[in-house]
């Protein structure tokens, strides 16, 4: 799941992007309006975390571009207003949620994956398979009940999978989702991490369509 | 305000109208009185001419000249009397209305004489060829009472007429209150936190003037709202946002399995703190400096010695290699100000430098003097501020582009605020050769030395 944090403090910026990386999230992190509108353009996010009072504007005002444009990204607000008036025009903007400064990490990893699993049309926090579950919040994947030991890189390719069974994942796209701008990426690290986890899931649960990309197996 | 009014008007018509009837009565009496006294000597000298034949009756000729004056004046009747004595004292003849004793013991002219306690106003005439006198009087009763006729004539309408006067008064007041009332009911509904303005569209001249004032006074009071939000907003964003930072970071710390990035986030923590920290000293600065108590004394200030000690302050807390070099000639003057003020203005410029050098940068504190201007520069190697940002720097919580992670946009305002209050001002210009000179600018003469 990869995430834009718009926040320009820099302490707290770092803070978030660790932090969320810690939680199983792909974070790219900038500082300003103009960053911010540069990324939304070259990559796609899963969701916005956005800082409302920046240096060179508000974060409203990338909000209400990024809706003019019919962009439906999920946008969590973090801001040091919430007061309900705050809240009020915050989600009227378009953001999907409101969270106030200061905030539990944990809450806004939380509050993100809701946002996204809301925005793929599912209401259930845990993914589910042929026999195979992902719990994104805890970071477990079982297979019959039993858990199984997967690498950062692993739950998240299978996460991608798992969000949308039956789509095809192409391999840019699972790479657009695992790393940020400042990680390089290997030329078969993405085959290297299907093989491993046909291993450990089963060589059917994942299928390739040749020259395509990969998705779930059909349901047995 | 309406009653008020009402009984100034009534009360100011009212006096204004006791005047006129008083002015009335006492010109209407003399005038009387003038006709009255002409009427006795016009009859006096006609009872004098008819007596020019002494077979003409006396008394005839006296009851003819009183009746004949008296025909239009019937209810005044037998009050104008006349007598007529010979030289001698002896009562010739006299009219029917006239008393029984003697109108008047003057031989000539205008004299009252109490008569059977009734005062009369008598003329006399003597004609001297007939070797009699001729006395013409009225009763003075009389006189009173044409004056009063005439003063109740005036009265009784006026009478009718202050009612129908203090009814088109109220109607006045109440009609030319309205645009005031319309005003008073406009605030009287609105809700403390409505500051539109006010419409004048069709109010009198006087109340438009009235709805312009407070129309003005609304804007300041809306700006002045506005700034006190913007500035709780800003205040609010820049103290929370540290502690989400810190808060994050101690989580990251805590779930974090790596050492590396323990440490890390511990040192931001340190960052973090340092940062809140000189944040709520310079709110509290902020504080001090607009309370209206604090007092300015102005004293010579060596700013060689005042640099030098916040430089070591400054090194040893924000551990930095960078190198702060004083001016020798810094130390060779005395600047008159508030030795504090100058203090706390160096700090935040000092600091503001150190954070934007680089690290092992070079801060320089040197002394320029030019004609009639002294100034203490404080440079920096850092990047400078943008062309475009240079004037809004010094705004409450702005952070430009090139801003550090310490920094809280409060410590220029502080600066400029400080020096506003002791006779300097502060001047930002970026350097040709890179970096940011900020200067303490005084006048000429508040420089004592070299010495």
């Amino acid at each position: 799941m990869r995430v834009l944090v718009v926040e320009d403090d820099e302490i707290l910026r770092d803070g978030l992007e660790v932090g969320l990386t810690l939680a199983g999230l792909t974070i790219d992190a900038v500082m300003t309006c103009e960053d911010a509108d540069a990324a939304l353009e070259q990559s796609v996010y899963d969701a916005l975390i956005l800082d409302l009072m920046l240096p060179d504007g508000s974060g409203f005002d990338i909000l209400k571009a990024l809706r003019k444009r019919g962009n439906n990204i999920p946008v969590l607000l973090l801001t040091a207003r919430d007061s309900v008036s705050d809240r009020i025009i915050g989600l009227d903007t378009g953001a999907d949620d409101y969270l106030g400064k200061p905030f539990d990490l944990d809450e806004v990893a939380a509050r993100i994956r809701a946002l996204v699993r809301r925005a793929a049309g599912r209401s259930t926090a845990i993914l589910e398979w042929n026999g195979i579950t992902l719990d994104p919040a805890y970071l477990v994947v079982e297979k019959s009940g039993q858990k199984v030991r997967l690498s950062r890189r692993e739950f998240s390719i299978l996460h991608a999978l798992m969000e949308r069974p039956g789509t095809v994942l192409s391999k840019s796209q699972i790479e657009e989702k695992l790393y940020g701008w400042q990680e390089d990426i290997e030329s078969n690290v993405i085959e290297v991490h299907i093989h491993h986890l046909r291993t450990k899931l089963g060589f059917t649960f994942i299928e390739t369509i040749r020259g395509v990309g990969y998705r779930l197996g059909d349901r047995t | 305000m309406k009653v008020r009014l009402f009984l100034i008007l009534v009360l100011t018509t009212g006096v204004v109208w006791l005047s006129a009837i008083s002015w009335i009565f006492l010109s209407t009496r003399a005038e009387v009185e003038r006709v009255l006294d002409a009427r006795l000597l016009e009859a006096a000298n006609m009872v004098s001419s008819l007596l020019v034949g002494q077979d003409v009756d006396a008394s005839r000729v006296a009851n003819l000249v009183t009746k004949r004056t008296q025909q239009h004046l019937s209810t005044y009747e037998r009050q104008l009397s006349c007598q007529i004595w010979s030289l001698s004292g002896t009562l010739v003849g006299q009219s029917e209305s006239a008393p029984n004793g003697e109108l008047s013991a003057n031989r000539t002219g205008f004299s009252e004489t109490r008569i059977d306690g009734e005062m009369w106003r008598v003329y006399a005439v003597t004609n001297p060829a007939l070797g009699v006198r001729v006395l013409v009087g009225d009763s003075l009763r009389v006189r009173e009472g044409l004056v009063n006729d005439v003063v109740e004539g005036l009265l009784l309408p006026a009478l009718l007429i202050i009612p129908v006067l203090a009814l088109l008064i109220w109607l006045s007041v109440e009609n030319g209150l309205a645009p005031i009332k319309n005003v008073v009911t406009a605030l009287g509904i609105r809700s403390a936190s409505d500051l539109t303005p006010l419409s004048s569209k069709g109010a009198a001249s006087e109340t438009a003037l009235l709805i312009d004032a407070l129309n003005g006074l609304f804007m300041r009071v809306a700006d002045a709202r506005d700034r006190e939000r913007s500035f709780t907003a800003f205040a609010a964003h820049e103290l929370r946002t540290p502690l989400a930072g810190l808060k994050t970071q101690a989580q990251v710390a805590l779930a974090s399995a790596d050492p590396q990035n323990k440490e890390r986030a511990l040192g931001r923590i340190i960052q973090g703190v340092d940062r809140t920290s000189r944040l709520i000293r310079q709110l509290l600065d902020l504080a001090s400096l607009e309370s209206e108590g604090s007092i300015v004394r102005k004293s010579g200030v060596n700013p060689g010695k005042t640099l030098a000690t916040l430089r070591d302050e400054l090194l040893a807390h924000h551990n930095r290699s960078a190198c702060i070099s004083v001016s020798g000639a810094l130390f060779d003057i005395e600047l008159v100000m508030d030795a504090t003020l100058f203090t706390l203005a160096a700090r935040n410029l000092l600091e503001n430098a150190l954070l934007h050098a680089s690290p092992a940068g070079i801060v320089t504190c040197d002394l320029v003097v030019e004609s009639n201007i002294v100034s203490v520069a404080i440079n920096d190697s850092g990047a400078g501020i943008p062309e475009d940002e240079l004037l809004r720097v010094t705004g409450r919580f702005f952070r430009g582009r090139n801003k550090t992670a310490a920094g809280s946009g409060l410590g220029l305002s502080i600066v400029e605020l400080a020096l506003s209050r002791t006779d300097a001002e502060l001047a930002l210009c970026n350097r040709v050769e890179g970096g940011l000179s900020a200067r303490i600018v005084l006048s000429r003469q508040a420089m004592i030395g070299p010495v």
